[in-house]
């Protein structure tokens, strides 16, 4: 009995292909969990999801031409913020519909090129990731993601704490509002770009939103909702990765999955916790 | 020498100004009543002050660091923060940007609370405490900035009696300690025990000590004939100028 739960239990990373995309999970899940909080406070997650959207045709143009996909999500997120920024300039149109009309055409832009027949990665894995088909580059930019991130996180907490709080005073405070905000986007964009190739165009806005927001639901403090929210995504990763296993699941979709879920739970625990 | 002259200051937000002929020196030690409707300034005065607006006329001189109380419905209470959280924040000023506020400026920021009596409410969430307390760390914050010259938007707003003692008192300690204080405020009462009144309605209607400034036809420039008449009350010889949105004591 025991012997065939630890069988169910590591069968998953017997081989190198499993173990490998379970520490991509991991990585990207202390990166995504984290960022995230921040993403929730500053009111970002419409955002991030448009990048991830708008990337799109930078990836599948990348594929196209056997480019990194790296640089080609790179190149797309410059088009799209480009674009973006000149569509807020159009007179009569707000900056939300702008912004909706330049994803949207992005995105199916994206769409149409992967669709036809020489794209050689096939649309599915640029929209519901790869996580199996990791490779060694993959996770050295996962772990450089996850340093670079948690360090810069970890010197700007105070003035990101001081902006979020009250943006009317951060510059009475010495604190400038902008520069905190271009850092948390290029904190964001840098994060997108990793995690989109294993994650996918589709659900990467999860790791970001689901476990910040549970952790949201758990804690009052922002550092250990940091930690919190760093260790549910962690966990709802691995999950995620059990259930494709177990189950024949596609694993971008079971890892969503289990991220969502690990929201509706803390939702759950939530009225237990504050007796 | 005066911490904060105006001279023909006009300031708007892009088109005409919406506050002119602002003419005044604030010297140190100064307690000076902003007074004026919904509307008239006060506000658009004090982010002058802070450099958020430039002037679009005139100029305005100010000598030395500023600290400023913000009107409380603007912070937000979903934040997770404590209040010790909020006053350390007045310590980023003197921080380089990639230092992070250590054990001196927690205990700044400690002494701070204390002194607007918050002592056991450090660890509590900001959202949590009432109206008055959120005003109070809000000046704990602006104290641990130590600036000379401390802006306080409408901080009497929502306080009680108790709290709005509190208040006073630490405001007479600040001016004594010399800094100048401007206080935004409704009650033209309070203004009277103050050393000097700035009275804005769009365009300054005057400013100098309470008893030479707050005439009758002053006070009609600055709040409208209609509230003036309605709302005028004999109270020990004085006229007393209770507007509409008036609530506490
Ligand atoms: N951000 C803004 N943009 C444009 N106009 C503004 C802005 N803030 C205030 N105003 C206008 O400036 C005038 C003065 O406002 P304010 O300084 O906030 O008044 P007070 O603080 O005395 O109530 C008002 O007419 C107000 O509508
Ligand atoms: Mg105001």
């Amino acid at each position: 009995m025991l012997a065939a739960v630890l069988d169910w239990l590591a069968d998953p990373w017997a081989q190198a292909l499993g173990r490998r995309a379970l520490l991509e999970v991991v990585l990207l899940g202390l990166a995504g969990g984290a960022l995230g909080c921040w993403v929730v406070f500053y009111d970002l997650a419409y955002s991030a999801e448009s990048l991830a959207h708008a990337l799109l045709p930078g990836l599948v143009v990348a594929a196209l031409l056997g480019l990194p996909l790296l640089l080609g999500g790179a190149v797309g997120l410059l088009v799209a913020a480009l674009a973006v920024a000149l569509a807020g300039r159009v007179e009569g149109v707000g900056r939300d519909t702008g912004v909706a009309v330049v994803v949207t055409t992005l995105f199916g832009l994206g769409v149409l090129l992967a669709l036809s027949a020489e794209t050689p990665a096939g649309l599915q894995d640029l929209l519901f990731g790869d996580v199996l088909g990791v490779s060694d580059t993959d996770l050295a930019l996962a772990g450089g993601l996850v340093v670079v991130l948690l360090g810069a996180l970890a010197v700007l907490h105070p003035r990101l704490l001081a902006v979020g709080f009250d943006r009317g005073s951060a510059r009475g405070l010495g604190v400038r509002a902008g520069v905190v905000d271009a850092a948390l986007l290029l904190l964001l964009a840098g994060a997108l770009l990793v995690a989109v190739q294993c994650l996918g165009n589709l659900l990467v806005v999860a790791v970001l939103v689901a476990p910040a927001s549970a952790a949201r639901l758990l804690t009052r403090r922002m550092a250990p909702m940091l930690a919190l929210a760093g260790a549910l995504a962690v966990l709802a990763g691995v999950a995620g990765m059990y259930l494709s296993y177990h189950a024949g699941t596609a694993a971008g979709a079971s890892i969503a999955l289990a991220l969502v879920a690990s929201y509706g739970v803390a939702a759950l625990a939530r009225p237990l916790l504050a007796r | 020498m005066s911490l904060l002259v105006a001279d023909g200051l006009a300031v708007g937000y892009g088109g005409a100004p919406v506050l002119r002929d602002v003419r005044f020196a604030i010297e140190p030690g100064e307690r000076v009543a902003v007074l004026g409707p919904n509307g008239g300034g006060k506000t658009t005065l004090f982010r002058t002050v802070l450099g958020e607006l430039v002037p679009a006329e005139g100029r305005l001189d100010v000598h030395g660091r500023c600290a400023v109380v913000p009107q409380t419905e603007r912070s937000r209470l979903d934040f997770p923060v404590s209040a010790l959280d909020v006053a350390v924040m007045g310590a980023l000023s003197r921080l380089p940007w990639w230092r992070r506020p250590g054990r001196a400026e927690r205990a700044t920021a400690s002494a701070a609370l204390a002194r607007v009596g918050l002592a056991d409410r450090e660890g509590t969430t900001f959202g949590d405490l009432s109206g008055g307390q959120r005003q109070r760390v809000l000046v704990a914050r602006a104290l641990v900035q130590d600036a000379p010259v401390l802006l306080l938007d409408e901080p009497f707003t929502g306080l009680d009696a108790a709290s709005a003692d509190r208040l006073e008192t630490l405001m007479r300690e600040l001016a004594a300690e010399g800094r100048a204080l401007l206080i935004a405020t409704h009650d033209v009462e309070q203004a009277r025990a103050w050393d000097r009144v700035l009275c804005l309605n769009g365009r300054q209607v005057a400013y100098g000590a309470p008893a030479a400034a707050l005439t009758r036809p002053v006070l009609e420039a600055t709040y409208g004939t209609d509230i003036v008449d309605l709302e005028c009350v004999e109270h020990g010889g004085h006229t007393v100028v209770l507007p509409a949105h008036h609530h506490h004591h």
